[in-house]
């Protein structure tokens, strides 16, 4: 036995620090980048099964379009796992805010209280008050989130119901509403025409036929992807400037150009179509904000302490009630939105209206590598975590997968997903 | 002529990247209590879960000769089945179970599935007397104090026919009173023919009872000792590799003005709503000074630290708090730590750390202001203030992105004393700062406290360890039974001194 090789925890740490931070970044990042790669494999595995559907314009479109009230739900569901607790009334709260609108836009004549914009205004105001009220019991009443907001699941869905007058559906909904869902944004640029469509006999355009690139959007890409790499850069350079190291270099850049390779190749694959849903642009935006309140700011890293150990967290000053309350508001207000976009897809609220999608919007978050007991998820991780949910929807609707097996397998990938991670805990 | 019960040679563990064990050799007589020491991380746990079979066969070099025959333990359930019986330092006791139940939990007499509850109670009050624990079998294992609950783990070994009996920090969260108790009953199993291994932090009760100790650093053996070569002195420069003349730093006392005062503080319990924990308390602390609060455990000692930390004990509180001798509000942990209050918990793994977070992150927790402008934290800040903390207190990791739960007990202390230094408090109250710590770690516990000091902070210790309060502090106050019963400055107080004043005290209370 040599000596050297005996334990040493006294001494030359600064020593040992290089290569174990090259280490530790690759195996933090390891999840996330694996999780990545989950979903383009599954991806490129639907996109083979259903003989190159999944990737058309159109059904990229689609996808986002239908998946997108999930996400936009599972930002605030992150972070109520992340805290420590559940949410199970999101669908229904989703339904009742869709039932809400649908009234107030169409049923009820309010006048310019049933304009579409000041509609969704007072239907996020009236999610954030729901959570608010399931918050309060559960912050400072300690009643369990489980209990609270499964009574909300079941009053939400009935209010829903009983708002509908009973199984019956509320619309049309006028298109200026209906926009959030399925509308793209405006080409303020103008098209790009790169092969002109074939005109028929009659002379009208083949629709399909032909390349014309939506400019805005191709612009808006372009001008996000030098944001991101120029950012990256600023802040590697912004460490070794103050002396300490960054992710190794190679890294970075292969991080770097995969991330933007895919982005510009969705980009391209949107301009060829309508441009970007503008749903697609909430979510990004919704998205974007999320990673930067839970990554830089104070409030971020305390909902992440108050779950990691609630008592610790009060025990150094923070107002874990307050907290709480902050993260069912806004949870609220994610669901409202949720139902929003559902109802705007739909084009007319129905009583199933976000039925279940509770169960799809926790099962994103725990793909997604966040931890049931609290303290640890990821936003990043709960996005890709809905889109492999929803890339899974879709290609097994594409490839003809009874709905029955559909739900099978989603149940087998979360259940393979959790597994995975604590495998990966255990090793560690 | 005694005979060697157990015997692991070259025992060597390695686990990914860390040699833990290497060529360690432990020998034990039969009927002999045999203590192993050694600081925190140097070896001793994993040492007993290797001889426990929690770590299996195969995944370590060496033997293990039971009884004279080589053993090849594959978990838990074979060495048990052979007569060695661990209790863990963190009991592993289920609250609301019956002891009863507990003590034959896994193991009940039954018939088909179906328990005798007559003859587990029976078997239950034998083992209890055996321990001298006059409780009922019936009794909720949360009802019973964790004195007691110590005294249940080890009936519930005996329940088991051991051969063997380890305990791993037995006294580490008990009172002066149970401990004795304690090691009172090891030497009078030993009497009994049974044969045990001591793992302690607390040289004077190994000094009591151990026939002799084996000493662990760095994941080697360092010595056997023989009862007649045992000393504490001896030990400590075994285990620390070096003398250490002085267990407590030196320091200069700079006494200033009165800089925290508490005046007529009450304090009824949470949930019994009639009952008085603390009795209108009047204490004081000077700029510059150390002053320790002394008393048994129960004596509310914790119970009126917290009470003064943002009301985070107890109901109906009353009484005043001056800040250089104006009254301050301190009805939530925000306001107390805004006016300068902070309080370092005597249970840093449930009160004190995010234990699935990393250093980094728990140091700035209690400041995040500083680390952050408009609510937006600049992470370099934040990387330099851990990295600068970890230097000043010096935790042992491979750096600030280190979870803390993977830290030693002494390394976690010293996150949990750094995330207080950096709000930057006036008045820093520390709970028990070196329990179940080792020497080493204590000593520079100490050290940052006599810095603090004579950075001009104001001090509060709360202890129960008496040479610690007669080593660091200036002054002293006895509390017992919610209410000061005296006070005395260091340099004049003794244990029999405290002592005096606590037994004093409870005649008064009664």
């Amino acid at each position: 036995m040599s000596t050297d090789s005996a334990p040493a925890p006294q001494g030359n740490i600064a020593e040992d620090q290089r290569p174990r931070i090259a280490v530790s970044a690759l195996t933090t990042n390891l999840r996330e980048y694996g999780l990545i790669i989950a979903l383009i494999v599954i991806m490129l595995f639907f996109q083979f099964t259903t003989s190159g559907t999944l990737f058309k314009p159109v059904n990229l479109s689609n996808l986002v379009q239908q998946n997108s009230f999930i996400i936009v739900m599972a930002l605030g569901m992150l972070l109520v796992i992340v805290s420590g607790y559940i949410d199970l009334s999101v669908g229904s709260v989703a339904g009742f805010i869709g039932a809400l609108a649908a009234n107030m836009m169409v049923i009820w004549q309010l006048g310019p209280l049933s304009n579409p914009l000041v509609v969704s205004i007072v239907c996020l105001v009236v999610g954030g008050l729901i959570g608010a009220a399931q918050g309060y019991w559960i912050a400072y009443h300690r009643i369990p989130s489980f209990i609270v907001t499964l009574a909300g699941m079941l009053i939400f869905r009935g209010i829903c119901q009983a708002l509908l007058g009973g199984g019956s559906s509320v619309g049309p909904l006028p298109d200026g509403f209906k926009a959030l869902s399925s509308g793209f944004i405006p080409d303020v640029i103008g098209p790009l025409t790169l092969i002109p469509p074939t005109v028929n006999a009659a002379g009208k355009t083949i629709v399909g036929s032909g390349l014309t690139l939506h400019m805005t959007t191709i612009v808006l890409g372009l001008i996000a992807v030098v944001a991101y790499a120029y950012f990256g850069v600023r802040t590697r350079r912004k460490r070794e400037r103050h002396g300490y190291e960054a992710e190794p270099f190679p890294l970075f850049v292969v991080k770097t150009l995969v991330a933007s390779a895919l982005a510009l190749f969705l980009v391209y694959e949107f301009a060829s179509y309508r441009g970007l849903p503008v749903v697609l642009l909430v979510m990004g935006v919704l998205i974007s904000l999320f990673v930067f309140v839970t990554k830089r700011m104070t409030i971020g890293r305390r909902i992440y302490a108050m779950g990691g150990n609630p008592k610790a967290a009060q025990l150094s000053g923070i107002n874990t009630e307050r907290l709480t309350l902050l993260v069912f508001i806004n949870m609220g207000v994610l669901s409202a939105l949720g139902g929003l976009i559902i109802a705007a897809r739909l084009g007319q609220a129905v009583p199933a209206a976000g039925l279940g999608s509770e169960l799809d919007v926790i099962a994103a978050v725990f793909i997604g590598g966040a931890s049931a007991m609290g303290g640890v998820g990821q936003v990043i991780g709960a996005v890709v975590g809905g889109f492999i949910m929803g890339v899974m929807n879709n290609g097994m609707s594409i490839m003809g997968v009874n709905v029955d097996w559909q739900q099978v397998v989603k149940g087998l990938v979360l259940l393979g997903a959790v597994i995975f991670d604590v495998y990966n805990k255990n090793k560690a | 002529m005694t005979s060697t019960i157990l015997e692991m040679r070259d025992i060597t563990k390695t686990f990914p990247g860390v040699k833990a064990l290497s060529n360690v050799n432990l020998s034990v007589e039969e009927g002999e209590i045999h203590a192993v020491v050694g600081e925190n991380g140097a070896g001793k746990s994993t040492l007993m879960k290797v001889l426990s079979g929690v770590y299996p066969a195969g995944t370590y070099d060496g033997q293990i000769i039971f009884q004279g025959q080589e053993c090849q333990f594959k978990g838990i359930h074979d060495s048990e089945h052979k007569g060695i019986v661990i209790i863990h330092q963190e009991l592993a006791l289920v609250p609301m179970l019956s002891i009863a139940e507990n003590i034959f939990l896994g193991n009940e007499h039954a018939k088909y599935g179906v328990i005798d509850w007559d003859a587990n109670e029976a078997r239950t009050s034998a083992l209890l007397k055996k321990v001298g624990l006059k409780e009922d079998p019936k009794t909720l294992i949360t009802n019973i104090g964790v004195g007691k609950q110590q005294l249940v783990e080890i009936a519930k070994a005996l329940s088991k026919e051991v051969k063997l009996l380890i305990l791993d920090e037995p006294t580490a969260s008990l009172s002066e009173k149970d401990s004795q108790a304690l090691l009172d009953l090891l030497l009078e199993f030993k009497r009994q023919g049974m044969t045990s291994i001591l793992i302690s932090h607390k040289l004077n009760e190994v000094n009591r009872v151990a026939d002799k100790v084996t000493v662990i650093r760095d994941g080697r053996t360092i010595e056997t000792l023989a009862k007649k070569d045992i000393s504490e002195d001896r030990i400590i420069t075994s285990m620390v590799g070096r003398s250490l003349d002085d267990r407590y730093p030196p320091r200069e006392p700079k006494i200033g003005e009165v800089v925290f005062e508490v005046k007529n503080w009450s304090v009824y319990h949470p949930i019994h709503a009639e009952r008085q924990v603390i009795k209108g308390i009047d204490i004081n602390v000077r700029k510059g000074e150390v002053v320790g609060i002394a008393g048994l455990m129960g004596a509310g000692r914790t119970e009126f630290a917290m009470s003064l930390f943002g009301r985070s004990y107890g109901r109906r509180i009353t009484g005043e708090v001056l800040l250089k001798g104006k009254p301050i509000d301190v009805s939530s942990v925000s306001k107390a730590v805004e006016h300068g209050i902070a309080y370092v918990t005597e249970d840093r793994k449930t009160y004190g750390l995010n234990l699935i977070d990393h250093i980094k992150h728990n140091i700035t927790l209690a400041n995040l202001g500083g680390v952050s402008r408009h609510s937006v934290i600049d992470d370099l800040r934040e990387l330099a203030v851990a990295n600068d903390y970890r230097k000043k207190t010096n935790i042992r990791a491979s750096s600030v992105y280190q979870m803390t739960g993977n830290l030693s007990g002494g390394n976690q202390q010293k996150v949990v004393l750094s995330k207080w230094l950096f709000a930057d408090p006036e008045l820093l109250i520390l709970d028990e700062p070196t329990r179940g710590i080792d020497v080493g770690a204590k000593y520079e516990i100490y050290t940052i406290i006599a810095r603090l000091a004579s950075e001009g902070k104001a001090i509060v210790v709360i202890s129960s360890e008496m040479p610690e309060l007669l080593g660091i502090t200036d002054r002293i106050y006895v509390m017992n039974e919610g209410r000061i019963v005296g006070e005395m400055p260091a340099a004049d107080a003794s244990q029999e001194k405290i002592m005096r004043a606590i037994v004093r005290g409870e005649g008064k209370a009664a």
